[in-house]
């Protein structure tokens, strides 16, 4: 055994096998993803940018309940309300500081009228801080334009919440 | 001309380095003048064709001596200022030194020679073998025994020195590569079979 | 073919040009002085851009190895052409960044350091033979002459990690100097081997020494001495498995931390050059510098342009010990330092010291078919 072990280490034994597998791989299947050519799936839950929705009469949803902004673990949610004219209750200022949000998704699972969701929109960029500020508006917006992904992604994922 | 111009240039650095060597402040300073003006004497051997000196000399003294030279001068914070404290009381013992090393390199060297005259070296090299090779057959001939006695005060004052600095093996604790390399499985891991209801170990087996 | 090439180049463009401007009796001495200026040039550019290319064929195999692309996007002309033009933009890049001096740090060897670690990775070049008679300084301490240069390209080191006044960058220039020492001396006593085998100093004679076959060049009689001569070389160069100088996870990048832009750029292209150089002599050394593999082989022998001794074997050779490089540094994890010392000293010493007995007996004996 003792001799068999000396050929070994002298030989490199232990070394050509490493080198042999490593050589291998040099010719596997490359698996890289070539990001602006071609994605990856994404999963209905996808935590991406966020939004605001609206119900279909074009009422927007949020009720200014600021459980979002309780459960919000970075402080990213500010909110303020006021009474509207109809004597609902609506908020007045909604801002997500895209800086400190961490895309937890809380702020979607605590929402109880499904008003913040969080998109899948993830190719985004701001050149000033400001630009990473989403203000009610923005949001809004946000959310106008991709409704129709919104709803979807919310129906198939009905069953499970 | 050229080789002349050549000479003179590495001289005047070889002098200048050299006075640095003992008059800068800094002591990684002066190993690295040190190890420039061992840069120019080995140009100057060149000059003089003898390329196996030059280039032991840079690889012996530049390539290990020195390196480590700077090693332990880089780590070591020396305070020069007490290093300076003694100068003029050993100024006299110093001059005296310098004095008998003048007169001596001036006896071996002779005025006549000073000037650079490359020709008459060079002419004893015979041309197609190399200077390497007849410094070997004259170190291993002639001079055989010296240069033996040489290699032999050498090998003791390398053990002297590892007996020197050598701790006690109790005193060290390494690990042994070559015990953990031969670890196999079995010495360090046991399977046992066990009964999950009963928590019984019941007949110990070994599993391999 | 090249020698040619050089001297049309001399004769119709140097030698008018010469003729012209410097008077006459120092016409000779300047044409001889721009020729070699010459050669020089076309020895030092093409191993530039090698470097350059080998940073690209590093990430590009090391990628494959992991089962990534490497870099594929940058390419010329709006063409991407597998991503060939990335050196380029590199460089460009670092050329543009602005070299930072630390506060404390020693100004002129700081500058002088990533110089001090280039010279002697591009002046071993020019006793490196590319053919029988393409080589720059044809001298007859051509061993001895490359030992004392790679035993130079430390001093860049340790300046560096000690000019920077940083202790992360004086560690890893301690590290990598206490280990280039050892491995110096261990590759030393290999280069010894291959100096008995050849019985020469000069790399052209040691490589003509090896003509006959496959079988006949040095890999073979001197197998450990080779092994130990090229993982010497690995770790000469403080490459992967043994880059603990570098160790980014213990030391940041080791000695070079505080150097930026172009400063560091150097110092990226010493490592590079000094692996080309290690390659080469590897090749040179132990596997027939430009001889043919093919040269006495029983069947293919006998083609002439294969078995024909040529520039390209060499570069050929000299690409596969870059790509062993490569392949070591995307297989092994880095040693621990204590286990690199004893590699040096307990492990690849003894081996060349018994190989050296090994390879006198072998050569007074006059052992076929390498010796008679």
């Amino acid at each position: 055994m003792n001799i068999k072990h000396y050929f070994r280490s002298f030989l490199l034994w232990e070394l050509l096998k490493g080198l042999r597998l490593t050589g291998r791989y040099l010719f596997r299947r490359k698996i890289t993803v070539q990001y602006p050519e071609e994605k990856t799936p994404q999963s209905p839950r996808f935590r991406g940018l966020h939004a605001l929705r609206r119900y279909p009469n074009g009422e927007e949803r949020c009720i200014a309940c600021k459980l979002c902004e309780a459960v919000c673990p970075a402080v990213a949610i500010t909110i303020e309300s006021e009474q509207r004219d109809d004597g609902t209750r609506r908020t007045t200022l909604y801002d997500i500081d895209l800086a400190k949000c961490i895309f937890c998704g809380f702020c979607e699972e605590s929402c109880p009228v499904d008003s913040i969701v969080e998109t899948r929109i993830y190719e985004y960029h701001g050149e000033q801080r400001s630009d990473l500020l989403m203000t009610k508006e923005r949001l809004l917006e946000v959310g106008d334009m991709a409704e129709q992904q919104i709803a979807r992604d919310r129906a198939t994922e009905a069953l499970y919440r | 001309m050229l080789e002349q111009s050549i000479f003179y240039i590495f001289a005047a650095l070889l002098v200048v380095s050299a006075g640095l060597v003992i008059s800068v402040r800094n002591p990684v300073h002066s190993a690295l003048f040190l190890i420039l003006s061992f840069f120019c004497s080995a140009a100057i051997w060149l000059i003089l064709q003898a390329e196996f000196l030059a280039i032991a000399l840079i690889l012996v003294y530049v390539g290990a001596v020195m390196v480590l030279f700077l090693f332990v001068v880089m780590m070591l914070d020396i305070n020069v200022s007490t290093l300076r404290e003694g100068f003029s009381r050993f100024l006299p013992v110093g001059l005296l030194v310098a004095l008998l090393m003048l007169v001596a390199m001036g006896l071996i060297v002779g005025t006549a020679h000073i000037l650079p005259d490359t020709g008459s070296v060079a002419g004893q090299v015979e041309s197609g073998i190399g200077n390497t090779r007849l410094l070997g057959r004259v170190l291993f001939t002639e001079y055989i025994y010296p240069f033996e006695v040489a290699g032999a005060i050498l090998l003791v004052a390398i053990i002297a020195a590892i007996s020197l600095t050598m701790r006690k093996p109790r005193a060290r604790r390494t690990p042994k590569p070559g015990n953990q390399v031969n670890v196999k499985r079995e010495a360090r891991v046991r399977l046992v079979n066990m009964d999950s209801a009963t928590g019984n170990t019941g007949e110990q087996q070994q599993d391999d | 073919m090249i020698e040619n090439l050089f001297n049309i180049i001399s004769d119709h463009v140097l030698a008018p040009v010469v003729g012209w401007i410097v008077p006459e009796g120092y016409a000779a001495s300047t044409l001889y002085t721009l020729e070699v200026l010459v050669k020089i040039m076309a020895i030092l550019l093409p191993l530039l851009l090698c470097v350059a290319y080998l940073t690209y064929a590093e990430r590009k195999i090391i990628g494959y190895i992991q089962c990534r692309l490497g870099p594929n996007r940058v390419g010329f002309f709006g063409f991407r052409f597998w991503g060939l033009g990335q050196p380029i933009a590199d460089v460009v890049k670092l050329l543009f960044k602005e070299i930072i001096i630390p506060t404390g740090a020693n100004k002129r060897l700081f500058v002088m350091a990533p110089v001090l670690a280039m010279a002697p990775s591009l002046a071993a070049w020019a006793v490196i033979p590319f053919d029988d008679t393409l080589v720059l300084a044809d001298i007859n301490a051509g061993l001895l002459y490359i030992l004392a240069l790679t035993s130079l390209a430390v001093y860049g080191i340790i300046v560096a990690g000690w000019a920077s006044n940083s202790k992360y960058a004086f560690l890893g220039a301690m590290r990598s100097a206490a280990q280039i020492v050892s491995y110096e001396i261990a590759m030393g006593f290999a280069l010894v081997c291959v100096l008995i085998a050849a019985g020469s100093l000069n790399l052209g004679q040691i490589t003509a020494a090896q003509s006959g076959s496959i079988l006949h060049w040095y890999w073979l009689p001197l197998l450990p001495i080779f092994l130990v001569y090229f993982i010497s070389g690995v770790a000469e160069t403080n490459r992967a498995p043994f880059d603990v100088a570098e160790g980014e996870s213990e030391l940041v990048a080791g000695f070079h931390v505080e150097y930026g832009g172009m400063a560091f750029s150097i110092f990226f292209m010493a490592e590079y050059a000094n692996m080309v150089l290690i390659a080469v002599l590897t090749a040179v050394l132990f596997c027939g510098g430009w001889l043919s593999p093919f040269q006495g082989l029983p069947l293919l022998g006998n083609v002439s342009y294969l078995s024909e001794p040529n520039i390209f074997w060499l570069l050929l050779k000299t690409s596969l010990f870059l790509f062993m490089f490569l392949w070591l540094r995307a297989t092994f994890p880095r040693y621990r330092y204590d286990q690199i010392m004893r590699l040096g000293w307990k492990v690849f010493l003894p081996i060349t010291i018994i190989w050296i007995v090994v390879v006198s007996v072998m050569v007074v004996a006059e052992a076929p078919p390498w010796f008679n």
